[in-house]
């Protein structure tokens, strides 16, 4: 699997070669890869073995024995061949003593009870062990509604507790690093956390002390667990004893309406979910990818999904007249932008775009460009943002489609900055289109811009610059829009719209739709984004073949093509 | 890394070449020296200080969290200094019966130990005296048993640790002189 983050496991991916055996999962016979993990076996055939320390991307601890299972291997004749049955089967000698399921693999003519009379017992009496000394104070806290304990408890548990001693007392609200805090009496002491920070985060600063009836997680005393990767504790913790500092308290899961969608912070692409509740976003949660994450997100993508809900933002079109700024009507701005970008010739008129844009927004400015520039090509270029590979799933581009950039025919990766710099400045650009970018941040200041007849912002947030804007267009931010996006690795990932725009603010692709059409291309009208993708399909031959639907929620690969066009 | 080092007490020829000669005990993993070390360092020190710690984790090419998570689980390796007399009172069933709870208590009082320092860790003021609970001392037949820092006691009785305090009393006076 070529996933963008490497695993030092992969306990639900044996390798290719691995042969199939016959193994006996409540009563029936089923094949699996050899050497294949028996929580993986029943999931692999719809059964479910409850777990709290198997990660499948952790090495196995085995510590929590939630997962136990009755295992039997085939009965041997004196000759030590397997007796078989009438019907040419194997005949099972039961082990008298369950198994742990994380830590067994799949051998030929094993076979396995998940829900017999002993695994019942067992998952019933570790269930009443682990709540011993767990607190009841799910009502304020963070993971009700998503907490294993909680949901095992109900699904397996006794109903009922015999405990009548007092509770192990431990440390609550410990400070486990910058964003997190952690609760001991919530912790079930799985290891989960312990395993990822020393395993992936590589950070080894975490640990059990007290072992016993007192065990107690703990950052090492002076150390604190800061890694980038920080926050995946949180999502693994089965239960509500690491919480994020900036989610707790903020919602309670359920009402949070999830949407599946794409991490906009690098190029990496890392696939999330939008938790988000009546128009505003909470959280950003990973979702498995194997191809580009895994399990897994950094911290810095997770956290930086702010600034959408930003006071400073842009929520209605405005013109700037004199200093003071003036709200329009939708359909004023965009005729006063579509009438201006007529008049000019087309070299003198700049598209500074964003590479945070989407395929289908990207696509609709280059049909804008082409239809303004009848013939001529229009000077277009992005902002290239630097940052530093981790090695793990940062990528060195902070731009999400700087690939889809290129591969549309927009920009030349950044490389004219300098060029536009010195033309707007030597009036041979008069006309600036921003869209998603402000100029201020490659240097074009208040006193170039000053030089330009006109100047449209399209975006989110202005810079210290935009009073010299004629024209203030609302764009959305990456929760508010659908599209798809290229990432590093040529990978084709979709976003969806998570919440509304905010005030009278419009998607990017319907803005340029609507100039689209002020400026004169009336033969196609675009309803839905999947129409603006569909068109694009078959327009640009980087998208040839591909429609809005056959583009799953785990993207599509694109490296062949783009390699072939030695974009990548 | 060199703040700790700087706060490590000056550590003789003598300690560091024993170190080095148990963990070349260890061939195949240094790591399994960390017991050995624990020990080399509370025989020495008294107790494992958080230097001590980093120390040892240092030496082994550890993590200190590794060193700190066995240094917790052993009760016999001290995180702290005890008292200068540490008296070990055994609680295991026989000295239980035996009365050794009320032994514990009376110790306590008599050695005016108030602070709880750990699970049933209690050490004096003065840091003389210190009294916690340990498992079985295997001499059943003569409970309830104790010990006095290395030296055990059989069939306590509160008039027989009147004698030990009192005795005790009189050697800290002769120490004093």
């Amino acid at each position: 699997m070529s996933a963008l983050i490497k695993n030092p496991f992969n306990h639900d991916l044996p390798p290719l070669e691995a042969p199939l055996v016959n193994v006996q999962l409540d009563g029936q016979w089923v094949k699996v890869p050899k050497g294949l993990n028996i929580i993986e076996v029943a999931k692999r055939f719809g059964k479910f073995i409850p777990h709290y320390c198997y990660h499948p991307k952790l090495s196995i601890a085995g510590n929590c024995r939630m997962c136990l299972f009755e295992m039997g291997m085939p009965k041997l004749d004196a000759n030590r061949k397997p007796v078989v049955d009438a019907e040419e089967r194997p005949v099972i000698n039961w082990l008298p003593r369950p198994q742990i399921a994380c830590a067994t693999q799949a051998t030929e003519g094993m076979a396995i009870r998940t829900n017999s009379k002993l695994v019942k017992d067992c998952q019933e009496g570790v269930m009443e062990f682990l709540l011993i000394n767990h607190p009841l104070d799910c009502p304020i806290c963070d993971q009700a509604g998503e907490c294993r304990l909680q949901e095992y408890a109900y699904d397996f548990g006794k109903g009922r507790s015999r405990f009548v001693e007092e509770k192990v007392k431990k440390p609550k609200r410990v400070d486990f690093g910058p964003r997190i805090i952690l609760d001991d009496e919530r912790c079930i002491l799985c290891s989960r956390c312990i395993r990822f920070a020393r395993e992936i985060a590589k950070q080894d600063v975490i640990g059990f002390v007290n072992r016993g009836s007192y065990s107690t997680l703990t950052v090492y005393p002076g150390r604190v667990f800061d890694s980038n990767y920080s926050l995946n504790t949180v999502d693994i913790c089965p239960v509500g004893a690491l919480t994020s500092k900036d989610f707790r308290f903020k919602m309670r899961v359920w009402f949070l309406r999830e949407a599946k969608s794409i991490c906009t912070e690098c190029a990496t692409g890392c696939n999330i979910i939008i938790g988000s509740r009546e128009n505003i976003v909470y959280r950003l949660t990973p979702r498995v990818n194997e191809e580009v994450n895994s399990h897994w997100m950094c911290d810095q993508g997770r956290l930086g999904f702010h600034y959408i809900h930003s006071k400073k933002r842009v929520t209605e079109p405005a013109s700037h007249l004199n200093g003071s700024l003036f709200p329009l009507e939708w359909s004023e701005a965009l005729r006063t932008v579509a009438q201006k970008l007529m008049e000019f010739p087309p070299s003198e008129i700049a598209f500074l775009v964003s590479a945070r844009l989407t395929c289908e927004e990207l696509y609709l400015v280059k049909k804008l460009m082409e239809t303004l520039g009848k013939g001529t090509e229009i000077f277009s270029e992005i902002i290239p943002r630097k940052g530093v590979a981790d090695g793990l799933l940062r990528s060195a581009d902070l731009n999400p489609n700087t690939k889809g950039a290129i591969g549309i025919g927009i920009g030349k990766e950044g490389r004219r900055i300098e060029e536009l710099k010195n033309k707007i400045r030597a009036k041979e650009i008069n006309c600036l289109f921003a869209i998603h970018e402000n100029p201020e941040e490659v240097g074009i200041q208040e006193d170039i811009l000053s030089s330009l007849s006109f100047y449209v912002w399209q975006g989110l947030i202005p810079g210290p610059a935009v009073h010299k804007a004629n024209i203030l267009l609302a764009g959305a931010s990456f929760a508010e829009k659908s599209g798809t996006m290229i990432n590093i690795a040529g990978r084709l990932q979709k976003l969806h719209k998570a919440i509304l725009c905010p005030g009278r603010a419009r998607e990017d692709w319907r803005i340029l739709r609507d100039l689209l059409l002020l400026v004169g291309v009336k033969e196609r009208v675009f309803e839905k984004i999947n129409d603006v993708f569909d068109a694009m399909s078959k327009e640009i031959d980087l998208f040839e073949s591909l429609s809005w639907n056959t583009v799953g929620d785990l993207g599509i690969d694109l490296s062949q093509k783009l390699k072939n066009r030695s974009i990548l | 890394m060199n703040a700790t080092e700087k706060d490590l007490p000056q550590l003789e020829e003598s300690f560091i070449e024993e170190a080095e000669r148990i963990i070349s005990q260890y061939p195949v993993s240094k790591r399994s020296a960390s017991l050995p070390l624990l020990h080399l360092w509370q025989r020495h020190f008294g107790f494992v200080s958080p230097q001590g710690v980093q120390w040892i984790a240092e030496k082994l090419d550890l993590e200190p969290i590794a060193v700190e998570e066995i240094a917790t689980f052993y009760p016999m390796i001290r995180q702290r200094p005890l008292g200068h007399y540490q008296f070990k009172v055994c609680r295991t069933l026989s000295c239980a019966l035996a009365g050794s709870y009320e032994i514990f208590e009376y110790i306590k009082k008599s050695c005016k130990t108030v602070n709880e320092v750990g699970h049933h860790v209690y050490v004096s003021e003065d840091g003389k005296f210190s009294v916690e609970f340990v498992e079985c001392l295997a001499a059943c037949g003569n409970a309830p048993v104790m010990m006095l820092n290395e030296e055990e006691w059989m069939d306590v009785t509160q008039t027989k640790i009147d004698a030990i305090l009192n005795h005790l009393i009189r050697e800290k006076r002769k120490e004093e002189f």
